[in-house]
């Protein structure tokens, strides 16, 4: 029924299109340094615990770039990314029309005769959906260089091996694996948290409650389609 | 006009509005008093479409609301102004985003035209020169004011107001009221205000509809309501000293005086 609402015709496509922009500037690129400081300390962390484990003499040393790469590309830079992504901007959601309902916005845009879930709602997640993309590979390549950093500032494996690892049985599926299941998690994110937040009954204290609510909800549902789409994808 | 028949509103298993007929007139300002939990703000959101009642007829020139499809509700509210309670101002806008944002929702007008209206509008309630500020920068009564010249701002049939005192001081109050007044007399506009400021009952209550335990007690103006015996609405209205006092006074004297009168308006 929510859906239904959030996904009808808009009113003013000129409207759509402005809102969009701005959501696509407060949801993905507002986002940008969190994904770089994030995905280049775990990039660095993920090559040094790959390099800790795979100190054998029957296991090549290029393996630490090889499994960095997968990691990144897999797991890290989708899900875990969605999951920290799911606390920030899920929040942000629910709490932005959480308070524009407590505070009868909402009431005043259905008085106006603006479908408001419509209106909120649908440029959040289109704006949201199609940058989510860009904060993925923004996050593989940031990954991947902290891993690099890590070859290049420390002794624990050479820069050329690093490299080499990198590009070594490289599968171009797991990329758009990744991007795949980005754009999923990414709607998924959008959309629940716009829903704990529009139905936002109360005062303030039901505001952050909404937004608790609308983040674990969404990691739970994340996870979830994790497990799905893994399945799905990749055998 | 509109016309409420019989309407009736429940809640699980708690009736709120026990089929409650009244007339709201054009050109009038219309007051809906009560006491809190009477069921005035249910009224009100029904009258709006906000709410469906379980039974009756909520007419606007002859059109009913409760039978209408999402589509028509859609087209009856573009004639409808709300000032909510709280102002209900879109904190991302500017004042003159807020005025215009109905203007660029509704009408095909060019940019030029949509702000020389919403200028007019702010003019209307003076505030020129705040156009640019946001609503967190705005005192309550301005913001009020900003609520008002966003409510008119598509020349609505009627205009609706939840306590549009709500929160301000006595000063600022009479000015907000007499607003109200001026514009529903200046355009023409049906204007139904819930309300439980006494100031406002007995300064702007040119059609008054008492609400009482979600019935229709009584139904009058701000002259008549010195002379009422309904006690309940006694009661409500001449609640404090001051307003016994007053009526003791216009009915020794055998003419309203209505307080909104006695203190020049604040600009």
């Amino acid at each position: 029924m929510f859906m239904q609402r959030v996904f009808g015709i808009p009113d003013r496509w000129r409207t759509f299109g402005r809102r969009t922009i701005q959501e696509v500037s407060k949801l993905g690129i507002d986002s940008i340094p969190l994904v770089i400081i994030i995905s280049l300390f775990i990039g660095a962390v993920i090559a040094i615990q790959m390099q800790l484990n795979i100190s054998s003499p029957l296991i090549p040393a290029y393996s630490v770039g090889l499994a960095t790469r997968d990691i990144v590309l897999l797991e890290f830079s989708n899900s875990i990314l969605c999951l920290i992504l799911a606390g920030k901007v899920g929040s942000n959601i629910a709490s932005e029309i959480g308070t524009m309902r407590v505070t009868e916005q909402i009431d005043a845009l259905e008085i106006m005769g603006v479908n408001s879930a419509n209106f909120l709602v649908l440029p959040k997640v289109v704006g949201f959906v199609l940058f989510m993309p860009a904060l993925v590979v923004i996050c593989m390549a940031t990954s991947l260089i902290g891993g690099y950093l890590v070859a290049l500032l420390t002794d624990i494996i050479t820069v050329s091996r690093y490299v080499y690892g990198l590009q070594a049985l490289f599968q171009e599926w797991y990329v758009w694996y990744g991007l795949i299941k980005s754009v999923v998690f990414a709607f998924i994110i959008s959309s629940v948290a716009s829903f704990y937040g529009y139905y936002v009954k109360g005062g303030a204290l039901d505001v952050g409650k909404a937004s608790t609510n609308g983040v674990v909800a969404s990691s739970i549902l994340i996870l979830l389609f994790d497990v799905l789409l893994t399945k799905l994808l990749l055998q | 006009m509109i016309e409420v028949k019989n309407v009736t509103k429940s809640f699980d298993d708690r009736t709120v509005l026990h089929d409650v007929s009244a007339t709201f007139y054009t050109g009038k300002t219309n007051l809906i008093i009560g006491q809190s939990g009477s069921g005035k703000t249910v009224l009100m959101k029904s009258l709006v479409g906000l709410m469906t009642p379980e039974k009756g007829e909520i007419l606007f020139d002859g059109r009913d609301i409760i039978g209408m499809d999402r589509s028509q509700i859609k087209d009856l509210r573009k004639e409808i102004g709300m000032l909510f309670q709280g102002s209900a101002l879109f904190d991302s806008e500017t004042v003159l985003g807020n005025v215009m944002f109905p203007l660029t929702m509704f009408t095909r007008q060019s940019y030029d035209e949509m702000y020389q209206r919403a200028m007019f509008c702010l003019e209307r309630v003076n505030l020129k020169g705040a156009e640019n500020k946001y609503p967190s920068e705005i005192s309550g009564g301005m913001q009020k004011r900003v609520a008002i010249a966003r409510a008119i701002a598509l020349n609505p049939k009627y205009l609706f107001c939840d306590e549009p005192n709500s929160g301000l001081d006595p000063k600022t109050s009479i000015v907000i009221d007499e607003l109200l007044r001026d514009i529903t007399h200046e355009y023409n506009i049906t204007t139904v205000i819930n309300t439980h400021d006494m100031n406002s009952v007995l300064g702007i209550g040119e059609n008054i509809i008492f609400i009482n335990k979600g019935r229709r007690e009584w139904v009058g103006d701000m002259t008549q309501i010195y002379n009422t015996s309904n006690e309940a609405l006694n009661d409500f209205v001449f609640a404090t000293h001051l307003f016994q006092k007053v009526r003791e006074y216009v009915v020794e004297n055998e003419r309203p005086t209505p307080p909104t009168s006695a203190t020049p308006a604040a600009k």
